[in-house]
């Protein structure tokens, strides 16, 4: 067990203001249970769960609501004791509506979880994949990729190298960082447990040497951890937490255009995701409950808070004592980077929701429609080498062929070029928008042929 | 884009929702900023005529700049600051001694012909301060290469200048090597003149230090990189160079090349314009080179007959800035080319 | 002097006449053989080229009216007149096609209608609408931003108090508009037809009302006092079924909503 600097720096990234000093110094905390929690059906990627309870169902703590609804899918389980109230629709995070279980919590507390697998090491590696799919875990990181699916790689792509992310380049949140600091030991039994299933030879944990409280902490429990394992401090740059960029900077492996990091040997799970794993496999806890941050200059007091699935944003800021003078003109669910902007205080959390950020009318920056002056700043910024000038005139313009002949689909939407644009185009929304154009187009020729 | 109905609603856009604060207007500014020592010189070399020209470009640019977008119905686009500095720059390329309608002829030119009609900032193909500085120069051809200050000639060590017409030193140099005379020799002092800009030129391209103070500053703020300027100057120097030890006798000495006419001034201001010059790093140096040998070629070969080929340089570039971008384009990350 | 000015226009004389002859001898050996028939077809047609046959302009129309017998009543902008006049000269029968006319079936505008928040970004209404599923409270009402107005080829389209209205006069049915709105709120109805439900929402009634004040609440109303037949539900949304024609103007003063409007 060693600390090593990172030997790879990638090519562009911003320096954003960081804003973490807001709540990095908060301990995690408890949110008192809410009276009521709508969990959302859709809290990953791929299809939604299908609700397994009734109106007028008493569930328990770990009970399972929606079932798993196909391969890419994960199911989702009650976070607390209580009756099901009503099964409706509700706006999550990012704007589609999905059904939703609301369930009136009760203060009995009753539990309804799986047999704890103490003897990981001796257990047979299909069970421990069987017990991370049926508690439902995802990458917390943001995606929301189901984890038993990518732990479970073919046959052909065998992976040698585990990264835990605990990156964290997203300005102002600290709910990764906190784990680390407060639940390392707990995230090196998950981060065993993930090497063992994989049968990977080399374990890092990357964190960005703005970080060092938390690479203190990850060293004293990491202490004497066996095989190929070390710390990677990475410079602060974003995006540094994005999978490619951070494979590339802990192992100078590209992972190729289109392709996924099993393809160069590597599986990279987040710190809150390997947490979960820890709390599945050891004790039968479901995926039900995460830290968010909140945080922002619209808020009184930023906290890390550990908050049950379900809870409306209303409830997190009542807990952090309600907005400051300055109202929120703009709430985003996630980090300032790659969050979704919300219009509602009723969305409720979810597997990926790593933060609610609050931003007072002087911090938000407006788009605008100005043309582009070709300063060639985002040529830059982006981690990608693309040329996000050009593509968003090509997109503009309707030429959707000439933006992907120029790579269009390697964008990985972090926002870099927005960010440094001097006339404030929305260049992520261009690409955004690119992007459906030509998976639309693909649907359609996949459709004829 | 939609004034809001409702006010107390959430904005809602797509992410990053956060932004470094740089804006189109803070770099006009900076570009503003930094031709601030040079526009001092000029008041101080060409006094009232600099303050002449320049009151008359920028306002006619703005008022030019007005007229469009009104005309094209548009939003105003005065308070980018882009159509001051067009304005600036061409007053900088401009003789002290230019009638002051000509300056709003081609003031209008550069805004109208050159920017707008493209469909204004980001969309044109050419700096419109120079392709209008290429149109008065056919079109007012007289004026714009009448040189009238004194002080310059007689300080020519050799007495090969012209004192009646007045003749900038690149023009000297011209003159020798079309009817292969010997490049006329320049003193120590009038070198240190060449730098300090008191010599016969356009407004704003006569003192080299005064520019690369500004386009110090420029570095400073990260408005430009150092890519175009360095490979610009570079490769002129380097060119110069060359021709000086073929030929010393027929050839100038190379910081004559640097200091003397608009390279400075081009090489920092005209050819970073962001708009005409290209996005990607490999990009910016191509283009640099170009410009310098294509400037050296216009500057020494016999049979032509103008004596600067900064504007030309540029301008040729500008146009295949769009080539060079399609050719320049970075290695996407996990592809192989 | 004189002797320049003749040898000048001598040459420039000269120069004309063998660039002249080189062309008409190119033209004559380099020409692609076409059906003479195409290039009077396309005469007929009326250059709008706005491709609302489904050809690339009217040039490739004429062409596939010539080569591929095409149909020939799909020129919207040259309507009966044009298709006679194909008819005529092709030797084909015409079969009439009635007028058609695009409308935006939705009128909550800015003033009715609710938005949930304030957007900031693309111009444009696909971009809109994928943006956290459009600001505007209803989910089916149009979004304003004008994405139609600006592929209409005849500018018939004007966004007016944040939604878009069709000039009836101005439209040439050329389908444009329908193909771009992300919310499907366009459709070809007679241009005929005067009565329309201005309402797409498919929603239940207090859905709707939360929304929008003019939105079709589903009642009913109009299929009990309208002609019989001219009025059909689908779901909670009412339409008109414009094979029939409406003669009870009535219905317009019956509905609830006011979303029945005559224009």
């Amino acid at each position: 067990m060693q600390t090593i600097k990172s030997p790879y720096n990638f090519r562009g990234g911003i320096h954003p203001a960081y804003n973490k000093k807001l709540s990095n110094g908060s301990a995690i905390e408890s949110l008192p249970l809410p009276a009521v929690l709508s969990v959302p059906m859709s809290q990953h990627l791929g299809a939604p769960a299908k609700p397994c309870v009734k109106v007028g169902d008493e569930v328990k703590k770990g009970t399972l609501i929606g079932a798993q609804n196909g391969f890419i899918s994960a199911p989702i389980h009650s976070p607390a004791s209580g009756k099901v109230k009503v099964i409706t629709d509700v706006a999550t995070a990012s704007g589609r509506p999905c059904q939703a279980i609301v369930i009136e919590c009760d203060e009995s507390n009753e539990t309804e979880f799986l047999p704890p697998i103490e003897n990981w090491q001796k257990s047979d590696k299909d069970d421990l994949l069987t017990r991370i799919g049926e508690t439902g875990i995802v990458g917390m990181g943001g995606a929301g990729f189901p984890t038993k699916v990518k732990l479970s790689p073919p046959m052909d792509k065998p992976i040698d190298t585990v990264i835990i992310n605990g990156a964290e380049c997203e300005p102002y949140l600290t709910s990764d960082h906190r784990m680390m600091v407060e639940h390392a030991k707990e995230i090196r039994i998950g981060a065993e447990i993930i090497r063992s299933i994989l049968g990977a030879k080399t374990l890092r944990i990357a964190i960005e040497d703005n970080k060092p409280d938390a690479i203190k902490a990850i060293e004293d429990a990491f202490q004497d951890i066996e095989g190929d394992v070390a710390i990677a401090v990475l410079h602060t740059v974003y995006p540094q937490g994005s999978e490619k960029q951070q494979i590339y900077a802990v192992t100078g492996r590209e992972v190729p255009s289109g392709g996924l990091p099993m393809d160069v040997g590597c599986v990279v799970e987040n710190t809150s995701t390997t947490f979960a794993i820890y709390e599945a496999v050891i004790k039968g806890l479901p995926l039900m409950q995460r830290v968010i941050t909140v945080t922002g200059d619209a808020v009184q007091k930023p906290a890390n808070l550990l908050a049950p699935f379900g809870t409306s944003y209303q409830d997190l800021i009542d807990a952090c004592g309600g907005f400051t003078e300055d109202k929120p003109a703009k709430v985003i669910s996630g980090g300032p980077m790659m969050g979704f902007a919300v219009s509602s205080l009723e969305t409720p959390t979810g597997k990926t929701s790593s933060g609610l950020l609050l931003l007072s009318k002087k911090r938000v920056s407006q788009y605008s429609s100005q043309a582009c002056i070709a300063c060639g700043r985002c040529v830059e910024a982006c981690p990608m080498n693309l040329i996000p000038s050009e593509l968003s005139q090509f997109i503009e313009a309707e030429d959707i062929e000439g933006a992907e002949e120029i790579a269009l689909m390697n964008c990985i939407e972090c926002g870099s070029c927005a960010f440094v644009c001097p006339a404030h185009r929305p260049l992520v929304q261009h690409m955004r928008r690119g992007k459906a154009a030509v998976m639309a187009k693909r649907m359609a020729a996949n459709a004829k042929g | 884009m939609k004034p809001e109905n409702q006010p107390e609603l959430y904005i809602i856009s797509s992410s990053p929702h956060t932004h470094e604060g740089s804006s189109v207007e803070r770099i006009m500014l900076d570009v503003l900023i930094a031709l601030a020592p040079a526009f001092a010189a000029s008041l101080y070399f060409f006094k009232l005529d600099a303050l002449r020209l320049t009151g008359t470009c920028v306002a006619t640019c703005l008022i030019a700049e007005w007229l469009c977008r009104k005309a094209m119905k548009r939003e105003s686009s005065i308070r980018d600051l882009s159509a001051v500095v067009t304005g600036v720059l061409l007053a900088f390329n401009l003789p002290p001694s230019l009638p002051t309608w000509m300056a709003v002829a081609g003031s209008l030119f550069a805004i109208t012909i050159c920017k707008q009609i493209f469909g204004g900032l980001g969309y044109n193909v050419f700096n419109p301060a120079l392709a209008a500085r290429a149109f008065m120069l056919i079109s007012f051809t007289g004026a714009m290469t009448h040189w009238s200050s004194s002080d310059w000639a007689a300080s020519l060590a050799s007495g090969a200048a012209d004192a009646a017409t007045g003749a900038t030193p690149l023009g000297l140099i011209k003159e020798a090597v079309k009817t292969g005379a010997s490049i006329p020799h320049f003193s120590t002092a009038t070198i240190m003149k060449l730098a300090s800009g008191n010599i016969n030129g356009c407004l704003g391209e006569t003192s080299a230090l005064a520019l690369l103070l500004g386009g110090a500053y420029l570095l400073y703020r990260k408005v430009i990189t150092w890519h175009i300027p360095t490979a610009y100057i570079g490769t002129v120097f380097i060119y110069a160079c060359i021709l000086h030890m073929v030929s010393p006798a027929t050839s100038a000495l190379p910081h004559m090349h640097l200091l003397s006419g608009g390279l400075i001034i081009g090489a920092f201001f005209m050819a970073t314009d962001m708009v005409t010059s290209p996005v990607t790093k490999k990009g910016m140096l191509i283009f640099g080179v170009g410009c310098g040998i294509i400037t050296m070629l216009i500057r020494t070969v016999k049979t032509g007959s103008y004596p600067e080929g900064v504007s030309f340089a540029i301008l040729l570039m500008n146009a295949i800035t769009p080539l060079i971008n399609r050719g320049c384009r970075n290695r996407v990350f996990g592809t192989k080319s | 002097m004189d002797n320049i000015i003749l040898q000048s226009f001598a040459w420039i004389g000269l120069l004309g006449l063998i660039i002249g002859a080189s062309l008409a001898v190119a033209a004559k050996y380099l020409a692609v053989k076409e059906d003479p028939r195409i290039g009077e077809v396309n005469e007929l047609l009326p250059a709008a080229n706005c491709g609302g046959c489904g050809y690339a302009g009217c040039a490739e129309y004429a062409k596939a009216i010539v080569m591929d017998h095409a149909e020939i009543n799909l020129c919207a902008p040259g309507g009966t007149d044009c298709m006679n006049a194909i008819a005529a000269f092709m030797g084909v029968r015409a079969t009439a096609t009635e007028k058609m006319t695009a409308i935006v079936l939705c009128c909550g505008d800015d003033e009715v209608a609710k938005r949930r928040f304030a957007y900031n970004g693309i111009n444009d209404c696909a971009a809109a609408h994928a943006t956290a599923g459009g600001d505007k409270a209803c989910t089916w009402g149009c979004l304003g931003y004008g994405s139609c107005a600006r592929v209409c080829p005849v500018n018939a389209i004007r966004i007016e108090k944040g939604i878009a209205k069709v000039d009836k006069t101005l439209c040439i049915a050329c389908e444009k508009c329908i193909a771009v709105c992300p919310r499907h709120l366009i459709k070809l109805v007679p241009a005929a037809a005067e009565i329309h439900v201005l309402c797409s929402s498919k929603d239940k009634g207090p859905a709707v009302k939360k929304a929008c004040s003019t939105g079709c609440i589903g009642c009913r109303l109009c299929t009990k006092f309208g002609d019989e037949g001219a009025f059909v539900m689908d779901g909670f949304l009412a339409k008109v079924d414009y094979s029939i024609p409406i003669t009870k103007e009535e219905v317009i003063e019956k509905c609830p909503a006011k979303c029945i409007v005559k224009d």
